[in-house]
């Protein structure tokens, strides 16, 4: 295999226990370069674990990791070295000035004063920062203090970024320059590995994978996931009910024969039904209980959607199992 | 090809920063311990002097008015009070009012005329120690050089068989703030750098910052010598106030050599600073870090001989105090204030407070790299 096809990240079989509690159980995956790998699942579902194993911070208790091409388990310093990483609390120094957080962290790093003066300028210019370089983080909005935590973590060039919970409580306009800035580095060959609870930032991701209480249940492409058998089993498809009596119109759905799955979007009822439901004939069954129907139609699945199935299918497992 | 200490010039330069944009705290927690230095100055004496005292004379002759005079004369006692009764001068001293009681029984004098002992009851109020083995010292002092006068003047041989003649080397006159400067500069010292360097890596800790320092290419040494350092010369500059206040305001020799006094105090400033770094290894937030660093307080206090002398605990804590940092450096700064020792004297403290030091500092670094994996 050739250095360029060598992937990004790859896992294998990763493991790792807290004493009787395993936070990762099992957990196979690669992230290919240039991709935004969106990493996914409920809080406590070892989301941090992983990555605190991928950048050398927490021993693996089994399995393979390497990153970048190298060892984790023997070589986490270098590893160190080559990957950026920014925290869901942007760890500035609020007192300290946006061109000295930028120096510091790029002191760390080991940049000559020529390097970090012209990497400095190319993330000033590329983040925008450049009005507010002699302002005290402290003093920064919460989309700056997001910029500028990425800019430090990308001072040393590198070609993998590790985003812990990147947009966790920052506007939306922010958190939509945030991923239009993300799309523009990862053209440039940067690698993203991203962990998120918003489902509109997971659509937006080249690669999403879920992990659920320490088990990847899902790893592909937003749409390979969509068409997974599981997600949306053979002569099965997915429609959108939009009614005004949602709540109501759930409970009577949800009795009715060929209906296998509903749940609430909004104003709207997400439903997965079987092949041989007329849309007409269901429509007739809700009027006769009461329920305007103002329309339905044929929908894809979303990737919440898809969790949502993938979760139940899991859980489900589990029970089975314990039985 | 891996340095241990990568990150050091980074980390110092940035703690460098902060102190300066902070120089309001920084300005305060070195300016207290100055203050602290002026109340403990001039407000502790530990020479007993002028104990209140409490007097019923029944006699009330020559003789007993000769005795009391005595006393007074000693300055150890301050004759506040005259009764009449016997209830009256318990009552005095349970009340608080007085700490001794002295009564001269009626027949005093008599007794004396006709060359027979004659008893004087001293009632010491025993809640404090030292008052207490003070009074009981003098009393018995004055009783006796009074005997013996008396005993002289009948034999014909009016001189001591023997004569002793203390001298007292260093400090002669016993000045107070001279034997308890030197040991408060060990305390103030640890008080200041230790917080400093606690709170110090516990902010960091608070805002998250530490966390991302571990995901950089920083080793443990490098970011704890980084955050070290800085408050080291913070920490000899006080030291410097504190021994220009204390020559100056408070007028204590110095008898030794300055230069190598502030030679061994960075030993010294060096093992409170790692200290400080060994508690935020423990310490999740400020007040948790405040706390552990007022434990070790305590014992610098107390086992250090800053206020009891070590040689009279029990042996337990008299080892106990050899783990004490401020014992070493009490004893190098009375050493060359008060004695005007010498490096050949005090090697051995700076040597045991090196290693101290290193040691505190080793196992932070340790605890550091096992927090980082643990957490």
């Amino acid at each position: 295999m050739s250095d360029l096809e060598k992937p990004a990240i790859s896992a294998q079989n990763l493991v790792r226990r807290f004493g009787s509690f395993t936070a990762v159980n099992d957990a196979s995956f690669r992230v290919q370069k240039g991709e935004i790998f969106g990493f996914l699942g409920p809080n406590g579902s070892g989301k941090t674990t992983v990555i605190k194993m991928l950048t050398g911070l927490l021993p693996l208790s089994g399995g393979e990791a390497s990153v970048l091409g190298i060892d984790v388990r023997k070589d986490p310093e270098t590893v160190r070295e080559n990957i950026g990483y920014m925290s869901q609390n942007f760890s500035l120094y609020s007192d300290l000035t946006v061109t000295e957080n930028l120096t510091f962290y790029g002191r760390i790093y080991g940049l000559s004063n020529d390097r970090l003066r012209k990497r400095m300028d190319d993330i000033i210019q590329l983040n925008g920062l450049g009005p507010y370089l002699n302002r005290l983080s402290a003093q920064l909005s919460g989309g700056w203090k997001q910029r500028l935590a990425l800019g430090c973590a990308m001072l040393h060039e590198p070609k993998l970024i590790f985003l812990d919970e990147p947009t966790a409580g920052i506007d939306p306009v922010a958190r939509r320059q945030l991923w239009d800035l993300l799309f523009e580095l990862s053209a440039h060959g940067i690698t993203f590995f991203v962990t998120t609870h918003y489902m509109d930032e997971a659509e937006r991701c080249s690669h999403v994978a879920y992990i659920y209480y320490g088990k990847l249940i899902a790893d592909g492409t937003p749409d390979s996931l969509r068409e997974l058998p599981d997600v949306q089993p053979p002569g099965t498809y997915r429609v959108e009910i939009t009614t005004p009596e949602v709540t109501r119109a759930l409970r009577i759905a949800r009795t009715l024969p060929g209906i296998r799955s509903a749940t609430i979007f909004g104003q709207s009822i997400h439903a997965l039904i079987n092949d041989d439901l007329d849309l007409d004939h269901l429509r007739e069954q809700l009027r006769k209980q009461g329920i305007v129907v103002a329309e339905i139609r044929p929908l894809a699945p979303s990737l919440e959607d898809v969790f949502v199935e993938l979760t139940y299918k899991h859980q489900s497992e589990i029970e089975a199992t314990r039985a | 090809m891996l340095n241990p200490f990568r990150g050091f010039s980074a980390v110092f330069y940035k703690e460098a920063l902060h102190v300066r944009r902070d120089f309001g705290t920084l300005f305060f927690s070195l300016i207290i311990p100055l203050l602290q230095m002026f109340l403990l100055g001039f407000g502790i004496d530990t020479n007993i002097r002028q104990i209140n005292t409490v007097v019923y004379n029944a006699d009330g002759r020559r003789e007993s008015r000769e005795l009391l005079d005595r006393l007074r004369n000693s300055d150890t006692f301050h004759l506040v009070r005259f009764v009449e009764s016997d209830h009256d001068l318990t009552d005095a001293i349970v009340s608080g009012k007085c700490r001794v009681g002295i009564k001269i029984p009626v027949d005093y004098s008599d007794k004396l005329l006709h060359q027979m002992s004659a008893q004087v009851l001293v009632l010491i109020d025993g809640s404090d120690s030292s008052v207490a083995g003070q009074a009981i010292n003098v009393t018995t002092a004055i009783g006796l050089d009074e005997s013996l006068q008396r005993v002289l003047a009948t034999s014909g041989n009016p001189t001591f068989a023997v004569d002793m003649r203390p001298k007292i080397l260093f400090n002669p006159d016993s000045r107070s703030p001279n034997f308890f400067l030197p040991g408060l500069t060990a305390i103030l010292l640890l008080n200041v750098t230790t917080f400093l360097t606690a709170f110090s890596i516990v902010r960091e800790k608070e805002r998250g910052t530490l966390e991302q320092l571990f995901v950089t290419p920083v080793r443990p040494m490098g970011l704890l010598l980084g955050k070290l350092l800085p408050y080291l010369m913070i920490g000899f500059f006080e030291l410097c106030m504190i021994l220009v206040f204390m020559r100056f305001i408070f007028s204590v020799p110095i008898h030794g050599s300055v230069l190598l006094l502030a030679l061994l105090s960075l030993p010294y400033i060096f093992v409170s600073l790692s200290l400080g770094i060994l508690i935020s290894s423990k310490a999740n937030s400020q007040a948790e870090a405040m706390q552990l660093a007022f434990l070790t307080i305590l014992p610098s206090i107390f086992f250090s001989g800053y206020i009891f002398p070590r040689e009279t605990m029990p042996k337990f804590f008299y080892v106990l105090s050899y783990f004490v940092p401020a014992t070493y450096f009490i004893d190098i700064t009375r050493g060359i204030i008060l004695r005007g020792a010498g490096w050949v004297h005090l090697w051995t403290d700076a040597v045991a407070l090196f290693f101290m030091g290193t040691m505190l500092l080793v196992i932070a670094a340790r605890r550091f790299q096992n927090k980082v994996i643990m957490a």
